[in-house]
């Protein structure tokens, strides 16, 4: 994934992880919820935080702090989940994204958006889209489906089943 | 006329309506192979060839329609005890079947597609001395002669809101014979006024065809109850014949001598209304027509009521209606449900008694409500255990071996949902039993068996599942063939001990397969996994029993709906789950000091039975201690009774069954979610699962301190 890709002006919603801003395509973006009951799943990884009730459909939610390999802190009025569409496997799924605080909505275009370094994000690259600058401010741009990817969450299915025989 | 788009849902319909009778064609032939001289059979099958014909051809199936016709012409002869019943009949009446079903999904302009490899040998069939009689004698009576018919034919106003089209029937009736069709348009209204979906003409046909009065009803047997239709036979032009169907103007008049027939002759030919034409040429008075018109109307007011009455009798006691429908009912049922439980927490909550008797009461009616939506889901599994005497018969006689397939419970009802998914492993297990199984016929008679082999479906309710047993009385597993081949694929160590049950449950591991040369049937390592995934999908089970020799027994364990189950919710910390009610059995409590006395075995004693127990709060590695009195909530798993420790158990919960999605797919030992009624989600137990999970962890556990010992005693 490359800076190449972003050639127009597009709408970002950006987030807080700690003191670090992240963003999302907006489009990729369904909604925002208030911090909810999450009822955990059994055998299970830490960043899996759970599942919500939205509206009636069950949704997992995906710890972003513990994710990336931060540590977990409380839960506050500003905590929110982003309801996220990844593309899973060619298929759309909707996933919550728990994160520590929900910024604004911006444009960014593509001239103020860099490729990420190679070394010194302390995330993996190809979660990375690019890094935007805004207010003199570095803003990791997020490649959801390849946060989301198959393979990331296979690492769920690894430790959650017990194979029989 | 009609929007195309009618016309399409016209045809869809016509295409399901064809799929049943061909479904209901090919038991219908099948069981004509058992018995042949079973006349109501023949019947069954030529009318389901007969009404594929017919309303293909009304739809617009030209290519169906012509095909049928010559299949249902030598059924006809079948019918008529002209022909025997061969199997070589049978065989090619199942090929024409097929034939049929394939034009049905191929594009329409596709239809003329031959059928001619099928229908060649199907005319040789017909005896020579019956094809001489006449092909034509399709419908018995009159035929052979030619025959003159009048036809009026008076479609009534909504004929096209009904999906027919009635230049379609003038066109089929063309193709019995010469015919001349006169249309009036004098009820037609001015432009300003029409309503393009009525139908305002009507016609007057005259048909000379030696097919019989019969053929000529046909034409019009779909729109019979929405047409005003006189058919009458008119001999040597003009002569009349003497059944009629309902008396005409002109007869009557001659019955009561106001006219002659030579004048009624010269009438007849013009093609109008013997009434008018009568009073223009003053033959008689208006007033006498008058009353032959009231004659006239009084029959058919008189055959109107019976018709009717007809009608009613007739009135189907099932409808139609789209899945999707259906579909959609049950998903509102379940937020229903699913508010329903919010309710009945709010008033427990608020400790009104007029809110608590309306909650208690939409709890009655949701559940009431939830029950007859599912049971309207419920489909017996009959049909698709037809489909597979087909399926035995064609397999069988591919690989050159003679077997009967048996069926049992076929009225047993499942959620349609699962039935249809239940098709294609079902087809599996049963290629599986015939091509691995059964062995050829010189081996059976070798070791003593019938050279018949059996294969045995059998479907029955067990509590809220259903098992479903495919039996079949061939060599049976080999338990230590599995074994070797598992070590082999590096399934399972040589030192692993495995119980039986567990030896035949490694089949269903992903890339394996014992048989030694791979047919195009079944064989190639891919199968029982894939029958496993689907079962799995259904949140079902498969049991394998087997005894060398003499046959194996799969045994499919299915929930009866996957939509709303009855659920007991418990506790666990600050963690809800739903277990499956129809397996609990009992609720007993274990207090800590007991638990502490068991010497760390899980194990409990209910009214002198020892039951094993399962710590949740351990298996789900859930943080905090319990209370000082547990909950174990004793379930029948395969049999057995197994306990499962909750700290406290809440009650009863309907429970609406969502997915845990992609993500989740493959947790072991839950089988989905719930919502509760304060809006949190808690997770439905799989008990099968998670006992099996138990178990295997026991194993290791005892196979680890097994090698420690035999370690230790090498030492010594």
């Amino acid at each position: 994934m490359s800076v190449a890709e972003i050639l127009e002006t597009t709408q970002y919603l950006t987030f807080k992880l700690e003191d670090e801003v992240f963003a999302l395509d907006i489009a990729k973006v369904r909604e925002v919820l208030e911090y909810t009951t999450v009822t955990k799943v059994p055998r299970t990884p830490d960043f899996m935080c759970g599942v919500i009730n939205l509206r009636g459909g069950v949704v997992p939610v995906v710890n972003m702090r513990l994710k990336f390999g931060m540590p977990d802190a409380e839960k506050t009025v500003n905590t929110c989940i982003i309801i996220v569409e990844v593309n899973l496997d060619g298929e759309t799924t909707v996933l919550g994204a728990l994160a520590d605080s929900v910024q604004e909505v911006m444009d960014l275009e593509p001239d103020r958006i860099e490729p990420a370094p190679k070394i010194g994000t302390r995330l993996r690259t190809d979660f990375i889209k690019g890094m935007g600058k805004h207010d003199n401010k570095f803003i990791m741009i997020l490649d959801i489906d390849k946060v989301f990817s198959a393979d990331e969450m296979a690492m769920v299915q690894d430790t959650g089943a017990s194979a029989l025989i | 006329m009609r929007d195309m788009s009618s016309a399409d849902k016209h045809k869809e319909t016509y295409r399901e309506e064809a799929y049943e009778l061909l479904a209901d064609l090919e038991v219908a032939l099948l069981e004509l192979e058992k018995s042949p001289d079973n006349g109501e059979l023949i019947g069954r099958a030529f009318r389901d060839l007969h009404t594929i014909k017919g309303s293909g051809a009304m739809f617009g199936f030209e290519g169906i329609a012509a095909f049928t016709h010559e299949v249902e012409t030598v059924f006809d002869l079948v019918r008529d005890g002209r022909m025997p019943v061969t199997k070589d009949l049978i065989d090619l009446t199942l090929s024409a079947r097929d034939h049929i079903r394939n034009l049905l999904d191929l594009p329409e302009t596709d239809h003329n597609a031959a059928g001619g490899e099928i229908l060649t040998p199907l005319r040789k069939l017909v005896p020579r001395d019956a094809e001489e009689t006449g092909t034509g004698d399709s419908a018995s009576g009159h035929a052979g002669d030619n025959m003159t018919y009048r036809i009026q034919f008076r479609p009534g106003p909504d004929i096209f809101k009904k999906g027919i089209n009635p230049s379609l029937l003038l066109n089929e009736l063309r193709t019995l014979g010469p015919c001349r069709a006169l249309a009036y348009t004098d009820s037609i209204p001015k432009l300003n006024s029409i309503d393009p979906e009525t139908c305002y003409t009507y016609w007057d046909i005259m048909l000379t065809t030696d097919k019989g009065i019969n053929a000529v009803k046909d034409v019009f047997i779909f729109v019979e109850e929405d047409c005003k239709l006189i058919i009458e036979e008119i001999c040597d032009a003009g002569k009349f014949g003497e059944k009629f169907a309902d008396k005409k103007v002109g007869e009557i008049l001659i019955e009561r001598g106001f006219v002659t027939q030579g004048d009624l002759a010269s009438v007849l030919g013009q093609q109008r209304r013997i009434g008018e034409m009568l009073i223009e040429t003053n033959m008689v008075s208006p007033r006498k027509v008058e009353a032959a018109l009231a004659e006239q109307q009084h029959i058919r007011e008189i055959r109107q009521k019976e018709q009717q009455n007809d009608h009613q009798a007739d009135t189907p006691s099932s409808i139609r209606v789209a899945s999707g429908k259906l579909d959609s009912l049950v998903n509102l049922v379940g937020e229903m449900v699913t508010v329903q439980a919010r309710l009945s927490r709010l008033s427990a909550f608020k400790n009104d008694p007029v809110l608590l008797s309306v909650a208690e009461e939409v709890e009655r009616l949701t559940g009431e409500l939830r029950d007859q939506t599912m049971s309207i889901r419920m489909l017996p599994i009959g049909t698709t255990f037809s489909k597979f005497k087909r399926l035995v018969r064609d397999l069988s006689k591919e690989l050159g071996k003679e077997i009967e397939l048996t069926t049992e419970g076929a009225e047993t009802e499942l959620d349609k949902t699962v039935i249809e998914k239940l098709n294609d492993p079902m087809v599996h297990l049963i290629r599986n039993c015939i091509d691995h199984a059964i062995e050829p016929p010189d081996i059976r008679s070798a070791v003593g068996k019938p050279a018949q082999g059996m294969v045995h479906l059998s479907a029955r309710h067990s509590g809220a599942y259903v098992l479903i047993e495919i039996i079949d009385d061939g060599a049976g597993l080999d338990a230590d063939a599995i074994r070797a081949k598992a070590i082999e694929k590096g399934l399972i160590t040589p030192d692993d001990e495995l119980t039986e049950k567990e030896i035949y449950s490694l089949i269903l591991a992903p890339g394996f397969s014992t048989a030694k040369t791979v047919t195009n049937v079944s064989g190639r390592g891919v199968g029982m996994d894939v029958v496993k995934r689907a079962i799995d999908n259904l949140r079902g089970s498969i049991g394998i029993s087997s005894q060398k020799g003499i046959g194996t027994t799969i045994t499919l364990k299915l929930p009866l709906t996957l939509a709303i189950i009855e659920g007991l919710l418990v506790n666990i910390g600050k963690e809800y789950f739903v277990l499956p009610l129809a397996v609990v059995e009992e609720c007993v409590e274990l207090a800590r000091q007991d638990a502490a006395n068991a010497h760390g075995r899980h194990l409990a004693n209910v009214r002198g039975q020892i039951v094993p127990y399962i710590r949740l709060r351990e298996q789900f590695i859930i943080q905090g201690e319990g209370p000082e009195i547990e909950q174990i909530v004793i379930a029948g798993v395969e049999g057995h009774r197994v306990g499962f420790v909750v700290d406290s158990v809440v009650g009863e919960h309907q429970t609406v069954i969502k997915t845990l999605g992609r993500i989740y797919k493959d947790i072991d030992g839950i089988s989905g979610a719930t919502i509760l009624g304060d809006g949190t989600v808690a997770l439905i137990l799989d008990i099968q699962r998670l006992t099996e999970i138990a178990e295997h962890e026991e194993m290791k556990a005892q196979a680890g301190s097994k090698k420690l010992q035999s370690l230790k005693e090498g030492d010594n």
